[in-house]
């Protein structure tokens, strides 16, 4: 055996890496004078304990799962997308131009075209930093990073001018009543279930139906192929003909369409109307969702939900104890640091680990000589 | 499938029933923190005080985020926190669609108006303290130039100016104001850095005398001033202990009284407006063992004319948010 099985790369080694992060945040929470399994216990309480939790536990996942599918589809061209913030903010900016200036007469119209007006806006912002990398080499992980900065401020821009409401706050006016997404609540109300008022709401079936095409594309068609050819070996890419920038191109602007794609779920389904930072840190989010997902659009799910819940848990846990905001910041950048950036530290030892024992077995001789 | 369903029925039953049990008061606290030596910490000491005199418990959140606003809102209310005291302008169109959702629990909210049946806003006369304070740095002032530092550029940050800027004219017509604003955006509140560069200019410009309604920012204002060895008034709290000697005053804009009286209040508390001006001891200037010695008896018996007249309506002082303008300005 020369490598890890299936088995541990996608389940064993996140969580290990998931263990050890909160080891280090019981630590953590013990240097701070608090119980750690006290916390644990509200976090996850908190997180998946009621119908309450379970939605906003799924409203914050489905937000990773668009910004961490944006980060997967990228990174399967080798191509490190930091700018899934940015691209999630002109998305919402997309989803809100939608909504408030186009008289919708139902809600699925109005998905319909915020997810389009969502995708094309994310699109076009990821579409800059592509042709830069793409004819110019300018490195993507820079122009990314530097697009977050101008679209925040833009978004301030507007939300300070042409886009505000009356009144003090920068956002816009709220959106019409017709364009409001099914909650969960009103979904389960319907097939006679109790769900508590959460902002959970069918942008999750967008998500998951997102997953599902992202599966479609990258393991099913020959888009797909091309753009994991591209990511294995570009020299071997190019030599079997495939179009480098082409590739660069369209990855990125499916890439960025993704990360786009959040602002209904945010905007459209919970905020209804554009605030300044509706993304939340989703975009930075969605590095270590995809990271920890493998690439697959099933570990993204997962771990998106993993992240929603941690960022509900840490919700509660600073509402029901004395453990400070910012503690709770440090225990989910400890998750993203260990599942993250850390990820090699446990990697490796696992890997040898496997390889010493698949030597010490006695590996099957091929019969005959 | 019956059997989750049982189970998750339960589930939220048991929050509910687990809310409502009990009716503490609840305050979120707004960006910023409870500590930025300002409008927050107003707050927090008020609800404080609460608790050490009434020994009563309240249930307390800050605010990790804009777009968190109505989570913690609902959650407060959710868990059976009555009345719930929100501060800050920027949660007006949140709480304008939260509170009828939650027709049995009071709402208060400090600096924002909310039109609804179970909601009270507290609005202070800030435009009355500013003119007080305006008055003392005009007399204050060597160099005839004073300025204003702001937070985040709103109407509300104006009314505040436009007050300083009456008051100092009202001591001296030709004295020069500057007025800037650290940013337009809610991170404007919780930039000391910018907000010292901008007093490092004004001081260019040849003022000596700088006013910070900046919330946290503010700390960066009066470092700065005292670094550069000028005069600063601080805002909402008493911030006079911040540099003893080099703090001239502070606009006192009472939160604390505010939230004191609406946890004392409890579910009592009455909707409506409720404008807490000099006449209310909403809004003033504080004298203390750091500044008695730059504050003269000139100044005292002034600002007191002052504060009669305005309480009269002898003197009235314009409102910036009134019309969106400022005479002298």
């Amino acid at each position: 055996m020369d490598k890890m099985p299936k088995w541990a790369d996608v389940l064993l080694i996140p969580l290990l890496n998931l263990v050890l992060a909160l080891v280090v945040s019981g630590l953590v929470v013990v240097l701070i004078g608090q119980d750690p399994f006290e916390a644990m216990a509200i976090m996850v309480r908190g997180a998946v304990g009621s119908t309450y939790g379970w939605g906003y536990t799924l409203y914050y996942a489905t937000n990773f799962i668009f910004t961490g599918l944006a980060v997967a589809v990228a990174f399967h061209a080798q191509l490190f997308n930091i700018g899934g913030e940015g691209q999630a903010q002109l998305g919402s900016l997309g989803v809100a131009l939608v909504c408030l200036f186009v008289p919708w007469p139902h809600w699925s119209l109005a998905l319909a075209a915020a997810i389009a007006g969502g995708a094309l806006f994310g699109a076009a912002w990821a579409a800059i930093p592509a042709y830069l990398q793409a004819k110019r080499g300018s490195h993507i992980v820079i122009t990314t990073i530097m697009f977050n900065f101008i679209a925040s401020a833009l978004l301030v821009y507007l939300l300070i001018s042409s886009l505000k409401a009356p009144g003090m706050a920068p956002e816009t006016a709220r959106f019409p009543e017709a364009t409001r997404l099914p909650f969960a609540q009103d979904v389960f109300a319907a097939i006679g279930i109790d769900w508590s008022r959460s902002p959970l709401n069918v942008s999750f079936l967008v998500g998951l139906a997102a997953c599902w095409l992202v599966w479609l594309l990258i393991w099913r068609t020959r888009l797909g192929y091309e753009i994991r050819a591209y990511g294995q070996s570009e020299p071997a890419a190019r030599y079997a003909g495939i179009s480098q920038v082409k590739i660069v191109m369209v990855t990125m602007l499916i890439s960025g369409a993704l990360a786009g794609l959040m602002g209904i779920n945010a905007v459209m389904g919970e905020q209804q109307r554009l605030l300044q930072d509706n993304v939340l840190g989703a975009g930075f989010v969605g590095i270590a969702v995809s990271l920890m997902g493998r690439g697959h659009p099933v570990g993204v799910l997962l771990a998106a939900i993993l992240f929603g819940a941690l960022y509900q848990g840490g919700a509660e846990l600073e509402f029901e104890t004395s453990v400070p905001r910012e503690m709770i910041v440090v225990i989910q950048a400890l998750v993203i640091l260990f599942t993250g950036a850390l990820d090699n530290m446990v990697r490796d030892p696992v890997s040898r680990m496997f390889l010493r024992w698949g030597r010490r077995k006695p590996t099957p001789q091929p019969a005959g000589d | 499938m019956t059997a989750l369903t049982k189970f998750l029925g339960a589930a939220a039953t048991l929050a509910l029933s687990a809310g409502a049990a009990l009716a503490e008061p609840g305050l979120v606290i707004d960006l910023g923190g409870k500590f930025d030596k300002s409008f927050n910490e107003s707050a927090y000491t008020g609800a404080q005080r609460w608790v050490e005199e009434t020994g009563g418990d309240y249930m307390e959140t800050e605010l990790q985020s804009e777009a968190q606003r109505e989570q913690t809102m609902r959650r407060m209310a959710e868990r059976g926190a009555n009345p719930v005291v929100v501060l800050g302008f920027a949660n007006t169109s949140t709480l304008e669609k939260v509170a009828p959702d939650y027709p049995d629990t009071k709402f208060v909210i400090i600096d924002g108006v909310v039109e609804q049946p179970n909601v009270q806003s507290i609005i202070f006369s800030e435009h009355q303290g500013s003119y007080l304070v305006g008055m003392i740095a005009a007399m204050a002032s060597e160099t005839g130039t004073v300025s204003f530092v702001g937070g985040m550029d709103v109407p509300l940050i104006h009314k505040f100016a436009c007050g300083y800027a009456q008051g100092a004219k009202a001591v001296n017509p030709d004295i020069e104001i500057v007025q800037n604003m650290t940013g337009t955006t809610p991170a404007a509140w919780n930039d000391p850095v910018k907000a010292g560069e901008l007093t490092r200019a004004q001081i260019g410009q040849g003022s000596d005398v700088v006013f910070a309604a900046a919330g946290g920012s503010g700390v960066g204002v009066l470092q700065t001033a005292a670094d550069e060895d000028i005069l600063s008034i601080g805002v909402d709290s008493n911030q006079n202990y911040m540099h003893p000697g080099k703090v001239l005053t502070s606009m006192t804009k009472r939160v604390d009284n505010a939230v004191y009286n609406a946890f004392e209040m409890g579910e009592e508390i009455e909707p409506g407006i409720n404008i807490l001006g000099i006449q209310d001891d909403g809004v003033g200037y504080a004298v203390d063992e750091y500044n008695e010695e730059l504050i003269t008896d000139e100044m005292k018996s002034a600002v007191e004319e002052a504060m009669e007249g305005i309480a009269s309506g002898e003197i009235e002082v314009h409102d910036y948010t009134s019309d969106d303008s400022c005479p002298v300005m």
